[in-house]
């Protein structure tokens, strides 16, 4: 018990003395997680448009693909993308296995599936007439598609947050295509499980990174929560 | 007279079902046109085919002179701008909403300010730029709907039953504003609605609407005049009923709308009549009230629709009446569906068509 305790108080001790290896993959976390929703917004948010406002054929099978998809295992994705980005893998001649760029496009191909399917959902319930107002009042058809998407800022702002709390909460993809190389693709997930698995004077670190992944994720749904509030 | 736009064998359809069948109108420069007639006779989606937001899947309309097409629908749609009847708004301030279309054609800000301060002055909404357009009552929503379209002082404003869900005051103001853009502005108006007392005293012109169809067009004197040989399409119409009058001996009308409801009238008719009862004229008790008023029927509560401020209820009394009242009176008396009722209303009240 008194190890744990000890483990908590050199822990806070390290996050309040700035502790540059620390922040150095406090900040990486961020980066990675960060780019890979912009990514996963660029190309979720118009597929989810597509969804939400067009009607084609096989339109719900696309629908509940990507649903099903929100909870992949990201160890099998990591593996896949792993096979696809290795030498011998059809991506190998890029040269993204153990690189940020692999970790930031494996995270935003994880968080894909939570992008179309929140942002679909959040679309669908904004009323319908406001695509017809909006085209009345003189839009053309993509200013009108993007008022649409304005009323839905509320659950598009809220999948990208789920999608951002999955991403750098997520261990399997970043640990298999970045390969946790130290200052280079090594970020929180990836580093609290090495230093957990080191023990000794390491668990304070995995518990000093423990501690502000959760202040991240609890503060990004609490800035969110405040923001809706504002909103309303 | 010059036309604002012209609709040939205009049809259409959505899944194989006919909405508009075959419609022919020509809309004058100018002028109010009403279009009257029942729920589903196709009003919405014919003003949505003139607001160029719905494609008709046969025909040929001329806007302005020129014939619309895929290629300049969208230009077309500037100059033509329509109110919903079910209020549609931005989830934002009042000016952000008025000031919507006003961007969208690229209007300086300073220009933009004054255009949204005196759309929001023309509805009686000054000084309400910044609350929020949702926080605002149901009445006070559709004025704001009202502003911004009127903001854009397109040639044509097609108006979606602008009245039907609002109380009085908010209706008064309304029609008052419908009348002023018309005379001053010099606006076109095309407006739908199933509210026959609308349509006697606002347009200039009325087009019967029923099934799709349009059965006639004239001026409310032409159309209120003479009885209308499709008669039947105005008894769908709320609180609209045809019947068989017969003289009183006290000078009155009697009409027998069948079912064993009779309503008397001042107007002196006889035979085959129809009559107009307006929701607001209708007193609702829960007893009956001894009064100066001729009609007093018996009924239940068939139907509550609640309508922000007010509740509309449709009362079976052998015919079905549309009755309008406001929420606090409808809690008050403690009312709800399938309860015994009676309805009251003067025979001066009643118009005759």
């Amino acid at each position: 018990m008194n190890e744990i305790l000890d483990g908590v108080i050199k822990a806070l001790q390290l996050i309040f003395s700035g502790d540059p290896k620390i922040y150095g993959i406090v900040s990486r976390s961020i980066f990675f997680s960060g780019t890979a929703i912009i990514l996963a917004a660029l190309w979720g948010i118009p597929i989810a448009m597509l969804l939400a406002l067009k009607n084609y054929p096989g339109k719900t099978i696309i629908k509940g693909f990507f649903n099903s998809l929100m909870g992949i295992p990201t160890v099998a994705l990591g593996l896949i993308l792993f096979l696809i980005f290795s030498n011998a893998g059809p991506l190998g001649f890029l040269r993204l296995l153990y690189t940020p760029a692999a970790v930031i496009l494996g995270q935003a191909i994880l968080v894909t599936p939570i992008v179309i399917s929140i942002a679909t959902t959040a679309i669908e319930a904004v009323d319908p007439e406001i695509m017809s107002l909006a085209k009345t009042l003189g839009a053309s058809e993509s200013q009108a598609s993007f008022a649409v998407l304005k009323e839905a800022l509320g659950g598009v702002m809220l999948a990208n947050t789920a999608s951002f709390n999955r991403a750098i909460a997520e261990l399997g993809v970043a640990l298999l295509v970045g390969g946790n190389i130290a200052g280079l693709t090594d970020n929180l997930t990836t580093s609290i499980s090495t230093y957990t698995q080191r023990g000794g004077s390491d668990l304070a670190l995995a518990i000093a990174l423990a501690i502000i992944l959760l202040v991240i994720v609890f503060g990004i749904n609490l800035i969110l929560l405040i923001i809706q509030r504002l909103r309303k | 007279m010059i036309s604002a736009a012209e609709l040939r064998d205009v049809t259409k359809s959505f899944r194989g079902r006919i909405v508009l069948d075959k419609i022919n109108l020509t809309i004058h420069q100018g002028e109010i046109l009403a279009l009257l007639g029942p729920n589903g006779s196709g009003k919405t989606t014919l003003l949505k085919i003139l607001a160029f937001i719905e494609k008709p899947s046969k025909g040929e309309i001329k806007f302005q002179g020129e014939i619309v097409t895929d290629n300049n629908a969208e230009r077309m749609r500037m100059q033509s701008t329509m109110v919903f009847q079910k209020t549609a708004l931005f989830s934002t301030t009042v000016y952000n909403n008025v000031g919507y279309g006003l961007k969208l054609r690229r209007t300086p800000k300073s220009k933009l300010d004054s255009e949204v301060k005196k759309a929001l002055s023309l509805v009686k909404l000054d000084g309400f730029e910044k609350r929020l357009a949702k926080k605002l009552s149901g009445g006070e929503q559709q004025r704001v709907a009202l502003a911004r379209a009127l903001a854009l002082n397109t040639k044509v404003l097609l108006l979606d039953e602008p009245t039907a869900n609002l109380d009085p005051k908010n209706a008064a103001i309304i029609e008052e504003v419908i009348a002023v853009a018309n005379r001053e502005l010099k606006t076109t108006i095309v407006i739908a609605t199933h509210n026959m007392f609308q349509a006697k005293s606002l347009p200039h012109r009325i087009a019967l609407m029923s099934e799709g169809r349009i059965t006639e067009v004239g001026a409310p004197a032409e159309i209120f005049g003479k009885l209308s040989k499709n008669l039947a399409s105005f008894a769908a119409v709320d609180n609209t009923f045809t019947g068989t009058a017969k003289a009183t001996e006290a000078g009155t009308t009697m009409v027998d709308i069948g079912n064993g409801v009779q309503i008397e009238v001042t107007v002196q008719r006889q035979g085959a009549t129809a009559v107009f009862v307006n929701p607001q004229d209708i007193i609702l008790s829960k007893s009956a009230v001894k009064s100066s008023a001729r009609n007093v029927f018996k009924g239940r509560i068939t139907e509550i629709l609640d309508l922000d401020a007010l509740v509309k209820l449709k009362v079976d009394a052998g015919k079905p009446f549309m009755i309008q009242i406001t929420k606090r009176s409808f809690s008050e008396m403690a009312l709800n569906l399938n309860a015994e009722v009676f309805i009251t209303f003067k025979a001066s009240s009643v118009h005759v068509v």
